[in-house]
């Protein structure tokens, strides 16, 4: 059965995210999913405080489809297509065992961040809180994600998706460098 | 039945992002240290295929079904909005481990600590969009 749990390659991921991209054009959509996140704050009320979120949120609901579709694709997933076991570069798993995460190699994530018991480290929960409050945030400022940016815009030649994966890239290597250090 | 196509189209991506190894916090750590050609790849591809289908779709003016335009629309020019905000993600993405896609897919694989990366996914929308106009943009 190791052919269904096996990882797959980038050349078969990569370009089966170019043909989900192109599913959703053909359909007359747009591929993005940090969207989502504006319309679950219309939903629930955010346009009392601010117009940003005062929009026909009813017009958003197939991306609301597409998110229930990829919590099943997860689903399946983790219990019926893989061991959940991610293998990385062995230097940069040695280079993780310094800040204490010693999971690589055994877990999908790592337990000492997304373990039920790590729930009690105040630390821990600030990074889950914090690291997600910046994915929201920064994904509206930028007008999207790595779906909406690295993978449509690009493909779409758009020079402000091109700023704003560098933008991606220098925050991410900021965070990986100088404050992960700090943190772990 | 268009709903139908939104679930199966979302059902594949899941198990994409999940398959892929692009739902995992070691492959995006991993991809910050430049420990590997993985993700690289998986965001390569896509994008070769993703610029040769889209320049075919424009030369061609295909249209999506029902006749309508492609959504293509070019995004407004902006340095600061786009700098900034991607750099703001980015710190996020790197200290998550995780964007917004794969968030509702680890969601679904049943990590319960992941409700609170998209509780502050959804704080920081709201902030966002109370903050806005006092953004340079």
């Amino acid at each position: 059965m190791e052919w269904i749990t096996n990882p797959w390659p980038w050349y078969v991921s990569g370009p089966l995210i170019a043909l989900i991209m192109f599913a959703l054009l053909f359909v007359g959509k747009q591929f993005g999913m940090s969207s989502n996140l504006r319309t679950a704050c219309s939903i629930g009320g955010a346009g009392k405080a601010s117009d940003f979120f005062k929009f026909d949120w009813k017009k958003e609901r197939w991306n609301l489809v597409v998110v229930l579709g990829a919590i099943i694709g997860g689903f399946l997933s983790a219990n019926y297509l893989s061991n959940n076991t991610v293998e990385i570069n062995p230097d940069v798993a040695t280079k993780l065992e310094t800040y204490g995460i010693t999971s690589t190699g055994d877990a999908y994530l790592p337990t000492e961040i997304f373990g039920v018991e790590s729930l009690s480290d105040p630390k821990i929960l600030a990074v889950l809180l914090i690291g997600g409050f910046f994915v929201g945030f920064g994904s509206r400022y930028a007008g999207g994600c790595t779906s909406g940016h690295a993978i449509s815009g690009l493909s779409n030649l758009q020079l402000p998706s091109l700023i704003a994966v560098i933008g991606f890239f220098i925050g991410g290597l900021i965070m990986i460098n100088f404050i992960y250090p700090l943190i772990f | 039945m268009k709903t139908l196509v939104y679930l199966v189209i979302g059902v594949i991506f899941g198990i994409i992002m999940y398959k892929s190894e692009a739902a995992s916090w070691f492959r995006i750590y991993e991809m910050f240290e430049f420990g590997s050609f993985h993700m690289y790849g998986i965001i390569g591809s896509a994008l070769a295929i993703g610029i040769v289908g889209t320049q075919i779709i424009k030369r061609n003016n295909i249209k999506a079904l029902g006749g309508q335009d492609m959504a293509l629309k070019p995004k407004a020019m902006s340095v600061p909005r786009y700098l900034i905000g991607g750099i703001l993600f980015g710190l996020g993405w790197a200290l998550a481990g995780a964007c917004p896609g794969p968030m509702y897919v680890l969601a679904g694989a049943g990590f319960g600590s992941i409700l609170l990366v998209i509780f502050g996914a959804l704080v920081g929308t709201f902030i966002y969009g109370v903050l806005k106009n006092k953004l340079p943009h």
